[in-house]
């Protein structure tokens, strides 16, 4: 077993995967029962136990959170552990990886789980016009085979040192082999809960299964009641009245409310989810180093942080990479708004004063609109004067990101570096929203490819260490803050001291990690 | 004599018939004027499906893939023909999320797809809330009415008008969020969230569904209470309930006996015209109250811009406007001696 390390959370800040703000510190012991009833946002109407379909909190908590296991699992503390496997191994170039399958677990039907099961679960991803979002993570495995029962071996086509991250994504969900249109039908897995029923965009209730591989350390809930709430005031509402025990995604208008009640508790956690504005390098003024690194300085991150976020987040250094990653530079210079250093990099661009559009809408983050107002306000003073163009919501992310040279966006980050630059960063790939081509970005392209196949970590470290420090000064893509998860929860529910910050609500595994006080 | 009753009869029959068939012809083509208007306000929107579901991922091959799934490639003009012919054999479409779904999964997910099975759990859940509000909102407001009718002008009158005025005035989700704030939160009698569900027993659904339709019913209250109280007190100065008060029969029993029957059909009109908004208007509350009604599915596809299921709400909303009113006037023949017997 190689190529896992604890990830350097401790080392990237106290508030990652620290409870920030709960208050009462959690000794108790987990003990079995109850009814965990939560209210998530995130659900729709055309929800289903597909896992290739899955984007929001709703069917991600209910799927791989309750009713299905993956491969692998991000733990609370950001190490990776096995969920479905129990260990793997991989050659020196990283691209043959043999996991070894956990033995004696059985479906909700009663199939026991094996090799199979994963090959032909895994290949529903690259089935032909599949739009799974998981195909390209699939679709980079040139061979599946099943070695034995409980083993199987994966060929990459090109290393990667991060194919055990990638499996525990909550899209590849497994599935019995041969039923598994009957188990996205009905939702058979072999997680710890089985679905008792389930409306799509309503309500989903999941009920404890009677011995399972997890029995000790985890599910310690007897039944699950998910109520999709999808609006805020609704969702603070349950809670306030007792109906629900937890809710995702607090309202910040009303959150003195809820501090004031002691019954109640805020959980907040910085993860990787970040609010960004991308400019166009391949267009002109953004092709020039200069005027991105003049834009950099005219930004003042720490006023966005209060005023959009309201204090729930961090700043960010222009680099995607947030504190729920492994390799994340946490200790990296931080870039600040300094006016003078903006003038400075104008004028090395042979510019005196900038005149731009930057084009924002609601949609690409709540409060975009107001961000792109006080980015205007902030850079003013620096001699670049900023447009800002209200686009429409409907069609943005067609319409304006990815075509306006600068433009207001989110992402909500990923679980691997490599994962991360590969989607929005590498040369040539669909969404690199800031166009940032081969040329403009050698150093930065090939350390990607070496790092992607590189299993020693502490070299990992560097290369990512260097890349980010790479994006922070010349990077098209100006990340001036990470929004944090920020949930709530009554006295009934406790949860461990660690709670996990890749995704809200404890990775969306608050059913298996929490229990009733 | 007894025939002329019966060709009367038959007569007052054939005329009631005939105005329904002109109402339901009108309705027919009403209905048809709707779809087209709907149709095109829908695609008069930026964005279409493709683009909404995918949101940030939307690359112009998915994009492509899913129009050409859904034919949304093809002019509208075209589509909105496709639509028709179905609609008039009784086939409202596919969901284009289901559809879309359908197609991600590989396999035909049959009925599961179509618009009709889509919104048929929906659209009773919405029929059981108006069915709710219905019976706490009538006999309270024909009530309210009559009582505002006999103490007139009286400090009860006053405070009921400013009251039924005062919440029909206010926006429904300010009301829900007050009687949210009396109900569930300081008083904790009743939920806040009314997510009720298929195989729920009907005690607990009736307490989840009490605080949606207690909103509802501060809004249609007034208009109804207002009408009840202007058409008995209309009749009060008439000569016969003049005759009623001399023969010294006491006020509440003139009211009952004598004016509201004769108050019935403009009544009548108002309650039909309020049931319909409890099916159209509910929309707000149903958000607010995390109810799984037909509003809510409908601000969720225009969100998507899932026409199939925009169009297929908005001729059930355009229908059962057209049917109340229809039932509306029929009552108000019914109840009219003189309407029922035309000379």
């Amino acid at each position: 077993m190689i190529g896992i390390s604890r990830r350097g959370l401790l080392k990237s800040g106290a508030a990652a995967g620290v409870l920030a703000a709960t208050g009462l510190p959690v000794f108790a012991q987990a003990k079995r029962g109850g009814r965990l009833r939560v209210a998530l946002s995130g659900a729709n109407t055309s929800d289903s136990w597909d896992g290739r379909t899955h984007s929001d909190i709703f069917m991600q908590a209910a799927a791989q959170g309750a009713v299905f296991d993956s491969l692998t699992e991000v733990a609370a503390d950001g190490s990776l552990v096995g969920e479905l496997a129990t260990d793997w191994e991989a050659s020196p170039d990283a691209k043959v990886w043999t996991f070894n399958l956990r033995q004696g677990v059985t479906f909700h039907n009663g199939k026991s789980f094996g090799a199979d099961d994963v090959i032909e679960s895994l290949q529903l991803h690259v089935a032909e016009g599949s739009k799974s979002a998981a195909q390209p993570l699939v679709g980079a495995i040139t061979e599946m085979k099943k070695v034995t029962e409980h083993q199987v071996q994966f060929t990459l086509e090109n290393g990667n040192a991060d194919f055990p991250y990638l499996m525990s994504d909550y899209h590849l969900l497994i599935y019995p082999a041969g039923q598994i249109e009957e188990a996205i039908a009905t939702g058979i897995g072999t997680g710890l809960y089985s679905v008792e029923s389930f409306e799509p965009g309503v309500r989903f209730v999941g009920k404890r299964v009677d011995s399972h591989y997890k029995d000790g350390n985890f599910g310690w809930f007897d039944e699950l009641e998910f109520i999709a709430v999808n609006d805020a005031t609704a969702r603070m509402n349950a809670l306030m009245t007792g109906q629900v025990d937890t809710i995702n995604r607090i309202d910040f208008k009303t959150e003195a409310l809820l501090k004031a009640n002691p019954m109640l508790r805020i959980q907040e956690l910085t993860g990787n989810q970040h609010f960004t504005f991308p400019m166009l390098t391949d267009v002109a003024p953004f092709d020039n180093v200069n005027v991105r690194k003049a834009l950099k300085y005219g930004v003042n991150r720490q006023e966005m942080v209060d005023k959009i976020l309201q204090g729930h987040g961090r700043i960010g250094n222009d680099t995607p990479i947030g504190p729920a990653n492994q390799y994340f530079a946490g200790d990296m210079e931080q870039l600040s708004y300094d006016p003078d250093k903006a003038k400075f990099h104008l004028k090395e661009a042979g510019l005196d004063s900038l005149d731009i559009d930057l084009s924002a809408s609601s949609a690409a983050f709540a409060g975009a609109i107001d961000a792109a107002q006080l980015y205007q306000a902030s850079a003013k003073t620096c001699g670049i004067n900023i447009n800002v163009v209200q686009e429409p919501a409907d069609g943005y992310w067609s319409n304006v990101w990815l075509k306006k040279p600068f433009s207001a966006a989110y992402w909500s980050g990923r679980a691997t570096e490599d994962w991360m630059f590969s989607n929005a960063f590498e040369a040539g790939v669909p969404w690199n929203d800031s166009q940032w081509g081969a040329e403009d970005s050698e150093r930065f392209q090939s350390l990607l490819i070496e790092a992607r196949a590189e299993l020693d970590s502490a070299k990992r470290r560097e290369m990512y260490t260097e890349m980010q420090m790479i994006l922070r000064d010349e990077g098209g893509v100006i990340i001036p803050m990470f929004a944090n998860w920020v949930q709530a929860l009554n006295n009934k529910v406790a949860t461990p001291e660690v709670v996990g910050n890749l995704w809200q609500m404890d990775n969306a595994r608050m059913a298996e990690r929490w229990w009733m006080a | 004599m007894i025939i002329t009753e019966k060709t009367r009869t038959g007569e007052y029959l054939s005329t009631v018939l005939k105005i329904i068939l002109q109402r339901l012809a009108l309705g027919l083509l009403t209905l048809f004027v709707v779809s087209i208007l709907i149709f095109a306000a829908v695609n008069l929107l930026p964005g279409d499906f493709a683009q909404a579901i995918l949101g940030q991922g939307a690359t112009p091959e998915a994009v492509e893939a899913i129009r050409r799934d859904l034919g949304l490639d093809q002019p509208p003009i075209t589509r909105y023909f496709q639509w028709l012919v179905g609609a008039v054999q009784g086939d409202l479409g596919n969901s284009f999320a289901q559809a879309n779904f359908a197609s991600f999964v590989g396999a035909d997910s049959g009925n599961k797809a179509s618009v009709a099975a889509q919104i048929a759990p929906r659209f009773w859940n919405t029929m059981f809330l108006a069915g709710v509000t219905a019976l706490i909102a009538v006999p309270f407001s024909v009530l309210l009415g009559i009582l505002a009718a006999l103490y007139r002008n009286s400090a009860f009158d006053k405070f009921a008008n400013m009251f039924t005025l005062s919440s029909i005035s206010s926006p429904e989700f300010f009301l829900a969020y007050i009687l949210i704030l009396f109900l569930a939160v300081l008083n904790p009698v009743l939920p806040s969230l009314s997510n009720i569900y298929q195989g729920m027993g009907l005690g607990e659904r009736l307490e989840k569904t009490l605080l949606p339709a207690l909103t509802l019913t501060l809004v249609v209250t007034a208009h109804m209470m207002r009408m009840t109280r202007a058409a008995i007190i209309n009749l009060l100065a008439s000569p016969y309930i003049e005759m009623a008060r001399l023969k010294g029969m006491s006020p509440m029993r003139v009211i009952v006996r004598h004016a509201l029957p004769n108050a019935l059909a403009p009544i009548i009109n108002v309650v039909a015209l309020n049931l319909a908004y409890l099916i159209t208007g509910v929309v707000v509350v149903e958000v607010v109250f995390v109810y799984p009604g037909i509003g809510q599915l409908f601000v969720d596809s225009v969100k998507i811009r899932d026409i199939p299921v925009v169009q297929a709400c908005c001729l059930i909303f355009a229908a059962a406007y057209i049917l109340l009113n229809l039932t509306a006037d029929i009552m108000s023949i019914v109840s009219n001696p003189r309407l029922r017997h035309p000379k």
